[in-house]
């Protein structure tokens, strides 16, 4: 009995320390942390691997879809001028939901509500495709979010979930990219974890993925149980992450390491 | 017996919070030093490299988020060192280290990796043994 009173006070004791956030001037795009090398086949569309998922997503923005046998153009016109900065408002909230949703939901909502086609799956080649396109059209702006009441509830659980300890290594997005964003582990720079290039080519998949797939990488790398793709709590944290790179320029599509 | 043993470690840290230190082995036997070196430089299994450097030359990208392991076994009794591997939070609450011997107070573990340790007893004392002989 005293065993146990002594383990519960080490648990109460136990309670991570707070990480402090990083100050807007000392922001860093994962860009800055790359090589030259790979900054040269972000800056170079014709050698930017991203690009061919892009004019796909031009031809898809086109392209009738579903019962409704309407495209995405035929309601939002030219995307290059209507979704100007639309991904950097993104998540966004959603009157509907009651909740912000990201931009591969806001994608499907419109597949499935006007176009009457069935939702494309997360990590598809289409929806990577339309939110490449998408993603393009702001590159150059500042991320942008709304953070009125209706967000605040779940921007402050995104906080919540960078800032918890999770998985058996016990660690938490902020230990790392918050604290430590200026180290390596091993030989890779930690970086600040800013979602402002996604979706993007990361060298090490050899392909284009979405900012839940590359925190479902992380999450593995820390042996914890992921949250399923699309999930209210990745979209949460994306919110948080997007929040705390207010301002950041988009890059989209970016490439990575 | 294996239950027993590991809530035998747990209670042995907890109680040792005031002492800084393990000083009983968690098998009841001495470690492998040789095991130990070949655990600490396996980035799947001991992952130390990841963010600690030390006297380890063949072994490029290692990281630097931690103390250089160099001179651990001068700095820190073998009893120190057990502690600090068996669960570090209980030396420093806001440590990044990993409990390397403790499945309590973890969230939302990987269903591959749930209810076990990161290194057995047995590892556990296979590194303490290693890292004791770096002395310089």
């Amino acid at each position: 009995m005293r065993v146990v009173g002594t383990v519960a006070l080490l648990c109460t004791l136990a309670v991570p320390v707070r990480a402090v956030e990083i100050p807007p001037a000392e922001r860093r795009s994962g860009y800055e942390f790359m090589s030259r090398e790979t900054r040269a086949m972000q800056d170079d569309d014709a050698a930017n691997p991203a690009m061919l998922w892009v004019l796909e997503g031009e031809a898809l923005w086109a392209r009738t879809a579903g019962a409704g046998e309407r495209a995405c153009r035929d309601c939002h016109g030219d995307a290059r001028s209507s979704m100007k900065g639309v991904a950097a408002r993104y998540p966004a909230f959603d009157a509907t939901r009651g909740r912000p949703v990201n931009l591969e939901q806001r994608v499907n909502a419109c597949r499935t509500e006007r176009q009457k086609a069935p939702a494309l799956a997360y990590q598809s080649r289409e929806l990577l495709a339309l939110t490449a396109y998408l993603g393009r059209q702001s590159r150059g702006l500042p991320i942008d979010i709304a953070t009125d009441a209706r967000m605040k509830p779940f921007l402050d659980a995104g906080r919540a979930a960078f800032n918890r300890r999770q998985g058996q290594l016990d660690l938490s997005c902020a230990q790392c990219h918050d604290d430590h964003w200026d180290k390596r582990l091993a030989g890779n720079a930690i970086t600040q974890a800013h979602p402002n290039g996604y979706p993007l080519y990361r060298l090490e998949w050899q392909g284009l993925g979405s900012l839940q797939r590359r925190m479902r990488n992380c999450m593995a790398g820390i042996r914890a149980l992921a949250p399923e793709y699309g999930s209210a709590e990745f979209v949460d944290l994306e919110l948080f992450l997007a929040w705390r790179a207010r301002g950041m320029k988009m890059e989209t599509p970016a490439v990575r390491p | 017996m294996r239950g027993v043993l590991v809530g035998a470690a747990m209670c042995v840290a907890a109680n040792a919070v005031a002492a800084d230190s393990i000083p009983e082995s968690l098998t009841g036997a001495r470690g492998d030093p040789v095991r130990g070196r070949a655990i600490i430089v396996n980035r799947h299994l001991g992952l130390c490299l990841l963010c600690h450097s030390g006297p380890f030359e063949e072994q490029r990208f290692q990281g630097d988020l931690a103390p250089d392991l160099k001179g651990a076994g001068a700095r820190l009794s073998e009893g120190q060192l057990r502690l600090r591997i068996v669960d570090n939070s209980r030396v420093n609450s806001a440590t990044i280290m990993p409990a390397y011997y403790r499945t309590a107070r973890l969230a939302r573990v990987a269903p591959a990796y749930q209810g076990k340790t990161v290194l057995s007893s047995e590892q556990v004392e296979d590194v303490v043994a290693f890292l004791s002989t770096l002395r310089d």
